[in-house]
């Protein structure tokens, strides 16, 4: 059954753009500001009041839409669509219906290891809302207008993608993308990118749509996978039951890991759309659309080529660093002062990301400069410290933002590669422990690690392993001989 | 009626009064405090107020000389501090926090806000009815209506409650009830004034105007509201400034058409008779008038009723008891606060035309009423634009009737809104129009609508400013009610 039939993922991704003020007036755009301080008589909808575009939203969704291989319109406008919501002051959005600012792009992805393509319908403009918030214990819905006018691109994918990893591989390419092409932060969990889904099934083979749901409140990659693996799931359960399916939206409930009905189509807004008559329509400069495309920097897929052959990095690593462009950045800041690019890698993906998972942050939120990492990494071949020890530093250093070096030598943590001195521990702990000396002597290769761990405790770890190393098997091999 | 009163304050205009204070002979709190004084008098019958302000601003007290008006503004134009309600119970306590760019212009120049005048609710309706503070009378018949939208501005002009107004203009509601009331209207070019502050009705339609008691004082006011403003992405940059006004002698070398389609059946005699009149007071003034044709004109008042109900019902949407305004206090749920709040907080009026207008967007019904009345306002423009290579200007009445009785159509919308049917086709095609009095029938004013090119404002201008230097119909004065004539 499960191979018969075919799933088609279309997804409308919403976006905020980078912008210092709103986009339709002059109030700041800053997250996370007190409800309602960054609010004026414009985006509160108040009588009279009209809306003038801001040029750097236009230029940031210019830019959205070259770096996602649009065909930028030379003739664009706005329309209005109407929906009564508390969060939408003036009782419709600005935003544009039937003369978008792009269409007609694709976008490639990697999804376990092959490359994808998925088209782009459109590219457009508009404003974002405001936010509701339900007091849980006064149950009153308040509402903030902080987030209502920033400028927001929508963009909508053709029903190309065949299942919810390629969906999510898809969304984590575009937020490589916009963030690589410096439009938007792409932040999810601060709302700065969000994304619905549209999703069917049909026999293989067949060429028409199924019956889609439409589904909301996707507000991670994981639950953006998780939601359609659902949705999969239960499609299949009811057309194996022959039973009907109806179009509607649907919204993910992350507690309990379920998508829930919202509204079917009988419910459908109207959104009677009709051209924005407070905005003249545009006509873009194809000469400025150029301008742009050419201060488009290296793109993720680029930039994912060039670390394969520059750098020698298989493709698995170049991907996972390149996914994000501080990251990426960081990498090759770091190889400049460490030039042994696999080992770098290696950490970035080890120890960098395992430490920004582990905490829950964004590699922007990284507050470690790439020189110190390459610092670290030197004291590891110059024999000053260990590997583990190095590791031990690095997440002391990421924390407290102390120089590795510095926390090195302040905390004693050399390793002890003088000869003499480790050469008197190797001897103690042959001493100390005849029988696994004598499981050695036998043939038993393994005893060799317990006496190492001894060697390594003796000294609080501080031991060069290798200099350790040798020297235990050199005194293992001469002892044997002094007593046969 | 009554010829103006030199010697009467109120009676002046403008540019009369300006000579007195300039003199000395009168101080700018002389001036405010005979407005007060007669706003006491008469708006008891006319009710052509919403709000008065009777306190002088000190802050004007002493600008060294500098000459300092009061102005009455509409009451759908933002005025910071000062109530403005739109003549709806929805906004019946709504105090703006900003000033309209028109309002800033003003203050600029010397004018301070005497008032907030009536008007229909949200400036729909032509005989200001539609009001939820009540209907305003016309000064020359207190069973009349003024006109509308813009009729507690015109009233109050004619009245001598303002020696000049703001009003706003979507489908001739400065122009009509400035022609009802026997002042002069002007509806500049679409782009020509801001329209940042000034709450939307139709925003394609929607120009801010002045209604004055002479043409030079409507010169005067509209030098000072027309410019670019950044804050508003319809208005025109770069547009030619509008020189000082001047006395106009001779109209040697101006070719008028007048419209036939203006003249027709549905135009009063008398209004026809006092037009044609008109004309031939121009012909004499050395201009070359000949009969016209704008073919497509039957076909605007279907197409405006169209596209002003559609924008207006998205731009009304705003007022939904969330933020501001009105709100119910029977909801139980918000879909219900939504329902009751506009239920409570709108007219009859603005219902139906906030329903018209949602019909005509609906899906299935766009293309068929949106899309082809946007068509025909196309073929509209283009009438008027055959009618420049040919024409200066053109001439035609600016209402079809004189005033018409207070409630005599407030039960037949159709025959409401056919008081605009003359000044329509002029906000359709963004073009700039002026009323001015042309005479009088039974004892009721006549307007005389001069129609431009595209920002050719100063034409208009001339033209009836040559015509009140041959003429006298703008010295004359309503007698309000019970007022002694003499």
């Amino acid at each position: 059954m499960a191979d018969a039939v075919e799933v088609v993922i279309g997804l409308e991704v919403h976006v905020e753009l980078k912008t210092e003020s709103k986009i339709f007036c002059a109030c700041s755009t800053r997250f996370g500001s007190p409800p309602n301080t960054q609010v004026c008589p414009i985006c509160l909808g108040h009588p009279g009041t009209l809306p003038v575009l801001n040029l750097k939203a236009l230029e940031l969704a210019v830019r959205a839409a070259l770096a996602l291989n649009c065909k930028v319109a030379r003739y664009t406008k706005f329309d209005r669509k109407n929906y009564f919501y508390p969060d939408l002051p003036k009782g419709y959005q600005i935003s544009q219906y039937d003369a978008p600012l792009a269409e007609h792009g694709w976008l490639e992805f990697r999804v376990d290891g092959r490359m994808r393509t998925a088209r782009i319908r459109r590219v457009h403009l508009e404003e974002d809302a405001g936010k509701l918030m339900h007091d849980e214990v006064t149950g009153e819905t308040l509402v903030d207008f902080n987030r209502c006018g920033v400028p927001l691109i929508e963009v909508v994918t053709e029903p190309d993608l065949r299942s919810p990893r390629e969906a999510r591989a898809f969304m984590e390419e575009l937020r490589a993308v916009l963030q690589y092409a410096e439009v938007s932060d792409c932040r999810m969990q601060e709302g700065s990118l969000r994304c619905d889904a549209n999703i069917s099934l049909r026999p293989r083979g067949a060429t028409d749509l199924g019956t889609k749901a439409e589904i909301k409140n996707l507000n991670s990659f994981r639950a953006l996978e998780k939601a359609l693996e659902y949705e999969v799931a239960r499609q299949t359960r009811a057309l194996e039951r022959g039973e009907r399916l109806v179009l509607e939206t649907r919204g993910w409930d992350e507690g309990r890991q379920v998508t829930v009905p919202l509204r079917t189509k009988e419910e459908a807004h109207d959104y009677r759309y009709f051209p924005e008559p407070d905005l003249v329509p545009m006509t873009l400069d194809p000469e400025w659309v150029e301008q742009i495309r050419r201060s488009l920097p290296e793109l993720p897929s680029q930039r994912m080529a060039r670390f394969q052959a520059e750098y020698g990095l298989p493709a698995y690593d170049a991907g996972v660093i390149v996914a994000s462009r501080r990251l990426a950045d960081f990498f090759e800041e770091c190889v400049r002062h460490y030039p042994h690019p696999k080992t770098v890698s290696n950490w970035v993906m080890g120890q960098v990301l395992g430490y920004l998972n582990s905490r829950g942050l964004e590699p922007e939120e990284l507050n470690f400069e790439p020189e110190r990492l390459a610092e670290l990494l030197r004291m590891v071949d110059e024999g000053v410290i260990s590997v583990s020890v190095a590791r031990e530093v690095f997440e002391e250093a990421v924390s407290t933002g102390k120089s590795p070096r510095a926390l090195v030598e302040e905390k004693g943590l050399e390793q002890l590669s003088d000869t003499g001195a480790l050469a008197a521990v190797v001897r103690q702990v042959i001493e100390e422990h005849p029988s696994p000396v004598r499981d050695y002597r036998r043939g038993k290769v393994k005893a060799l690690g317990f006496l190492m761990g001894q060697v390594m405790k003796k000294t609080a770890g501080k031991a060069n392993p290798q200099l350790a190393r040798r020297l235990l098997e050199e005194a293992l091999a001469t002892e044997r001989e002094e007593t046969p | 009626m009554r010829k103006m009163d030199e010697g009467c304050l109120t009676d002046l205009s403008v540019h009369q009064l300006r000579v007195l204070l300039e003199r000395g002979e009168v101080a700018p709190r002389d001036v405010h405090e005979a407005y007060v004084r007669r706003i006491e008098e008469v708006d008891d019958q006319l009710n052509a107020y919403i709000t008065v302000c009777p306190d002088f601003p000190p802050e004007l007290e002493n600008r060294h000389g500098r000459p300092v008006f009061p102005v009455a503004v509409k009451d759908n134009i933002m005025t910071r501090g000062i109530r403005t309600t739109c003549g709806s119970r929805i906004l019946a306590r709504f105090i703006p926090p900003y000033d309209a760019t028109a309002i800033l212009r003003l203050k600029e120049r010397g004018l301070y806000v005497l008032g907030k005048t009536n008007m229909d609710e949200f400036a729909m309706g032509s005989s200001c009815e539609n009001s939820a503070f009540g209907p305003t009378r016309n000064p020359w018949n207190l069973d009349a209506v003024p006109g509308g939208s813009s009729g507690g501005s015109a009233a109050a002009v004619a009245a001598g409650e303002a020696p000049w107004a703001l009003g706003s203009d979507t489908g001739g509601s400065v122009r009509q009830p400035a022609a009802l009331c026997g002042v002069v209207g002007m509806k500049p070019t679409y782009g020509r004034v801001s329209r940042f502050g000034l709450v939307a009705f139709a925003s394609s339609l929607d120009q801010i105007g002045p209604i004055t008691r002479d043409v030079w004082d409507c010169w005067v006011l509209m030098r000072a509201l027309c410019g670019h403003d950044p804050l508003d992405s319809t208005s025109a940059p770069g547009q030619a400034p509008i020189p000082p006004p001047q006395s106009v002698e001779s109209l040697g070398g101006v070719r008028i058409g007048v419209p036939r389609e203006y003249l027709g059946p549905g135009v009063e005699d008398a209004v026809r008779d006092a037009v044609l009149k008109a004309v031939g007071v121009l012909e004499e003034l050395g201009a070359r008038a000949e009969e016209c044709s704008l073919p497509h004109t039957e076909y605007g008042l279907s197409a405006y009723y169209i596209i002003a109900p559609a924008e207006a019902s998205s731009n009304l949407a705003r007022y939904d008891g969330v933020r501001y305004g009105h709100r119910t206090c029977q909801a139980s749920s918000l879909l219900d606060m939504y329902e009751l709040t506009r239920q409570e907080g709108f007219g009859a009026e603005v219902k139906r035309r906030i329903m018209l207008g949602t019909y005509v967007l609906s899906a299935g019904y766009y293309d068929a009423y949106y899309l082809r009345a946007q068509k025909v306002r196309t073929l509209i423009c283009r009438d008027f634009e055959r009618a420049w290579a040919r024409y200066d200007l053109l001439a035609a009445p600016t209402s079809p009737t004189v005033a018409f009785p207070l409630g005599e159509r407030t039960a037949d919308p159709l025959a409401m809104y056919m008081a605009d049917v003359l000044t329509i086709p002029v906000n359709l095609a963004g073009l700039p129009a002026l009323s001015l009095p042309c005479g009088f029938a039974r004892g009721l004013p006549v307007g005389l609508q001069l129609i431009g090119r595209p920002f050719d404002e100063l034409t208009l201008l001339r033209v009836a400013q040559a015509f009140q230097q041959a003429t006298d119909y703008h010295l004359y004065r309503p007698v309000v009610g019970g007022e002694v004539d003499g």
